[in-house]
Parts: structure tokens; C-alpha cells; sequence
């Protein structure tokens, strides 16, 4: 998939971990989203974030992307204050989701050539031809975006996430609303991605056997905090329980729990 | 490794790629629909032929009109430079926020004062789109061309996309700051202008304690200074310059006032749902 893959030393920022969080905070009034959260990913390493809804996955990944200025505390990317340097290593990241679109009316290949240019992605014509091909785009890569099918979004979105050969990818439910045929196939590739480049992978699925195939490492949030940060099977063992399904079903309920003993 | 695969970052020539990116994406969007592009000409030709008859029929009955022959349909074709170039700008993009494309433009290494620049030059290939055939049919319908104002109609030109930028750039930047809720004022700001910019009418024409609020706006100058040239044959170099300096100020808090709505709008999280 990465035929034009170079590799070397580009002078920037190589050393220490891509990413590291350090009591990161962001709260919007009263309401605490992120509540003083630390970790950091290691190079080439595929991290899930979990949590029920409201549990601040988003906004962790939103403030690592810099859409987002944290209250208080840093989230550093390639060693850049997200908050304020983030366009040093914009360029080194990307992302993907199924809640964000790219222009409809535009084909798959308009597309691609236009966030390859913003990426500055040498020869994008021929890594637009081999995502292409990878991510099984031919058919429909001269047809506007918006008449495509779920699926093939999603494969568009990827394409899209993977143009710069980023070496931080952050995903925010990257197989929400497909089918488990394709579902599957979109897991394959990040695999094959991660596996080719060495890229570090932020992943945040309400999926728990996406994780449990896919993830290195588990930080699961419940209320803003981190509620647990260790391997898939380390974290089912500790809770006794045979899937991390039912670990997430303990830590949500148990937190369910706790607000009502906190509202009685 | 990325860098390996990737033009520089920094500099000129990465400012010029991303912009020209912006405007291109654009130009495919306007190109993929005729529609669109015949709705940005049509409001204009509703205007200015609306406009032409008035002016016909008045140059019949009053001597006034028919020595002051070009006063309305120079008035709108001016004004409409004004209208679509800031509708122009605030389009494209309430586009990418329609298109739920502004996370991936915000977190691209698109930078904020590139995006404005794709939105001047949007917004200059749209208000061609618009113009060039509604000035053509100006001359075939009514005689008129908006070229006969000579070499004034550059300042006149400059300042008025000026101001239109301007605008777009307050009405853009709340809705990045308060969602699509503000989209009005993408619409509203331009018309609530027209009144008090006194396109058909002089200054004087305004209650006394009024016309300090019309003199703040740029656009009164340029449109006393079309009525100086088609009533009494002079060019008024004072007022354009007056409108340039306004404008100045106008453009600097416009960019300043767009750069604290993007931070804002960060501090706030409401980048992140844009058009959701």
C-alpha cells in the first residue's frame, strides 16, 4: 500500500513519545468534560479510548488535534503544544470519522487531490492511484462523494486519513454505522497501515471486539477520568470477567451506581 | 518519515499550494453545478432590470432622470458588487460548514489567514460569475455601461469588495463561534447595510441625526461619489480616499475580530460539531 513510503530522519522532532497528556483538563462551565487526565502513546503503539457517551472521548481527541484549547494542563503532539504550536505537526497527523464529511457534491478523486494539496503529499496522484487501489476506490472515484454508500464513505474518509502517511492517527469511531463485512475490512487495513509505517494509533470505539482485535493498550474514561489504563487482557482479568464487553458494562454500570448513591 | 513525502510546511510557496487547494475546491463545486451558478446571476439581472425600467420610466417623466441617465442602474450594478461578493465570501464557507468539512479543513495544515485569502479570491471568481453577464445585459437593455464611469470605477470597485470582505469575515466568524444559529447574519448584514449606504438616494436625503451612522460606512462614499460623476461630471477623490481609510480599519478589526472567534470558538468546543 505504501510503495512511495520514504523513510529517514526529516530533522523534526523524532525523539520521545508522539503524544503525552499531562492533567488535562476542559470544562465548560459547570460541566467538567475532561477531568485532569494524563497518559502518553508510544510510538507505534495502537491505544483504544473508551467510555460510554459523555465520558470524553471526543473532546480528549478533539484537544489533541487542537480543535479544542483545554482548560487547563497540556496535550502535547510530536513534542508541540496543541493549543497553541499545533500547525508545527498538523502535517504528521490525521484523522478519520464517520461524523465528519468531506464536500458532497465533489468527486473521490476532487477530493482527495484538494487535502493533498493542503498536505503538501509529493506525486499525489500516484498515492491518490495506490490508496486507490488498496482501499478499492476505482469504481467509484470519479463519483461525487454524496452518492456514495455508508461503506464506501468510509473507505473515502480512510483514504483521505491516510494521504499524508500520517505518523499519529487519531480515530474516532472509524467503523460506526457499517456492516460487519466491511467493518472488518476497514479494521484490516488500519492493521495493514499500522503494521507498514509504524504509525501510533489513538482509537476511540464503542466496539469492544474492534478493540480487543485491534488495541495494544485500553484507557477507559468514565466521567472525564481515567478509570483504567492497561492491555485488553490484563484489564479483563483484573475485572474477572471472560470480554472487555462485560469490563464495560462493570465500569458504566458502576458508575451509574455511584451517581445515584451521590444523588441520595 | 512524513516530511519525506511531503513539500515544506512553511514559506510562500506552502501558503500559495494550500490557498490555491481552497479555491479549487471551490472552482469544482461551482463547476459541478449549474444551477448554483445561475441562481448567483439571477438575483442580480432581477435587480438590475427592475431598476432599468424604473429609471426608463422616470426619464420619461422627469428632466431630472433623464439628464442623470446611468443614476439607478450604476447604483445597482454597484451595489450588487458589494451584495455578492460578501454573500460570496460568507458562501463559501457556510459551505464547508454545511458540508461537515470544517474539522477536516481545521485540524489540515490549512492555516486561518490562508482560508481567508481562499475566501477573497472565492469571492472575487463568484462576483465575476455574477456580474460579468448582468453588466452585459445592462448595456444591451438599457444603454448603460458601467464602464463609462471611466477609470473611477476601480476605486469604486476596490472599495466596495473591500467592505464586503470585511463583513464576510464578522459574519463567517460568528458562525464559527456560534453555530449555524448566526447564519442570518451571513444574509442579513449586507441588506441591513443598503438603506444606510444610500445607493439610490444622497446623504442629505437621511434625518440629520442619522447621517453620521451612514458617513461610518464606506459604500455612502462610493455611491456619493457615482452620483458626483453622473450628475455633475466629477470625480471625487476625497471620498474614495475616505473610503479607503475606513476601509482600512474596517478589514483590520474584520481580520482581528475573525482570529478572536476562531480562539473563541476553540476555547468553546464549537469546532468540533460544526454542522452537525
Amino acid at each position: 500500500m505504501l510503495d512511495t513510503v520514504k523513510r529517514g530522519v526529516d530533522g523534526e522532532n523524532r525523539a520521545g513519545p508522539p503524544v503525552v497528556v499531562r492533567d488535562l483538563r476542559k470544562a465548560y462551565g459547570d460541566v467538567v468534560a475532561v477531568d485532569g487526565i494524563s497518559f502518553t502513546l508510544e510510538k507505534g503503539t495502537v491505544t483504544a479510548l473508551l467510555g460510554g457517551n459523555g465520558a470524553g472521548k471526543t473532546t480528549t481527541i478533539s484537544m489533541l488535534m487542537g480543535l479544542i484549547i483545554p482548560t487547563s494542563g497540556v496535550a502535547e503532539v510530536f513534542g508541540a503544544d496543541m493549543s497553541t504550536a499545533r500547525h508545527r505537526v498538523l502535517h504528521r497527523m490525521n484523522f478519520e470519522s464517520p461524523y465528519s464529511d468531506v464536500p458532497m457534491r465533489l468527486t473521490v478523486h476532487q477530493n482527495l487531490s484538494i487535502f493533498a494539496r493542503l498536505y503538501g503529499v509529493i506525486g499525489f496522484e500516484a498515492r491518490i492511484r495506490e490508496l486507490s487501489a488498496s482501499l478499492r476506490l476505482d469504481e467509484f472515484l470519479h463519483r461525487p462523494y454524496g452518492k456514495l454508500s455508508a461503506g464506501q464513505k468510509t473507505r473515502v474518509s480512510l483514504a483521505k486519513a491516510l494521504l499524508n502517511v500520517p505518523e499519529l492517527l487519531l480515530l474516532d469511531e472509524p467503523t460506526a454505522s457499517l456492516d460487519p463485512d466491511t467493518a472488518d475490512w476497514v479494521r484490516s487495513r488500519l492493521e495493514d497501515y499500522r503494521r507498514e509505517t509504524g504509525a501510533t494509533i489513538l482509537l476511540a470505539s464503542h466496539n469492544m471486539g474492534e478493540v480487543e482485535r485491534m488495541a495494544d493498550r485500553v484507557i477507559m474514561l468514565d466521567r472525564g477520568r481515567i478509570v483504567a489504563d492497561e492491555t485488553p487482557a490484563t484489564l479483563v482479568q483484573r475485572f474477572g470477567r471472560e470480554t472487555l464487553e462485560e469490563v464495560f458494562l462493570d465500569i458504566a454500570r458502576r458508575g451509574g451506581r455511584h451517581d445515584a448513591e451521590t444523588r441520595s | 518519515m512524513t516530511s519525506r513525502l511531503l513539500e515544506p510546511q512553511t514559506g510562500a510557496a506552502a501558503t500559495v499550494r494550500r490557498i490555491h487547494a481552497m479555491v479549487l475546491r471551490h472552482w469544482y463545486l461551482l463547476r459541478s453545478s449549474g444551477p448554483r451558478a445561475l441562481e448567483m446571476v439571477f438575483w442580480p439581472l432581477v435587480q438590475m432590470l427592475t431598476w432599468g425600467f424604473v429609471q426608463l420610466h422616470l426619464a420619461q417623466t422627469t428632466s431630472l432622470a433623464a439628464a442623470a441617465a446611468g443614476l439607478f442602474v450604476g447604483g445597482v450594478l454597484l451595489w450588487d458588487i458589494l451584495a455578492r461578493s460578501q454573500l460570496g465570501f460568507a458562501m463559501a464557507f457556510l459551505e464547508e460548514v454545511w458540508a461537515r468539512n470544517l474539522g477536516h479543513l481545521m485540524m489540515s495544515p490549512l492555516r486561518s489567514y490562508e482560508l481567508i485569502a481562499s475566501l477573497v479570491m472565492v469571492s472575487l471568481i463568484k462576483l465575476a460569475v455574477s456580474m460579468i453577464p448582468v453588466v452585459v445585459i445592462a448595456y444591451l437593455m438599457f444603454d448603460y455601461s458601467l464602464f463609462s464611469i471611466g477609470l473611477p470605477l476601480a476605486a469604486f470597485f476596490a472599495n466596495l469588495v473591500i467592505t464586503s470582505w470585511s463583513f464576510g469575515l464578522v459574519s463567517t466568524g460568528a458562525v464559527l463561534r456560534y453555530g449555524l444559529g448566526a447564519e442570518n447574519i451571513a444574509w442579513l448584514m449586507t441588506f441591513l447595510m443598503m438603506p444606510l449606504s444610500c445607493v439610490y438616494y444622497p446623504v442629505t436625503t437621511l434625518p440629520v441625526w442619522l447621517q453620521p451612522f451612514s458617513w461610518a460606512l464606506p459604500p455612502t462614499y462610493v455611491f456619493e461619489g457615482l452620483r458626483a460623476i453622473v450628475l455633475h461630471g466629477e470625480f471625487r477623490g476625497d471620498l474614495m480616499l475616505w473610503a479607503f481609510l475606513l476601509n482600512l480599519v474596517y478589514l483590520a478589526a474584520g481580520v482581528a475580530l475573525f482570529r478572536y472567534l476562531i480562539e473563541s470558538a476553540r476555547n468553546a468546543g464549537t469546532l468540533v460539531h460544526m454542522g452537525e
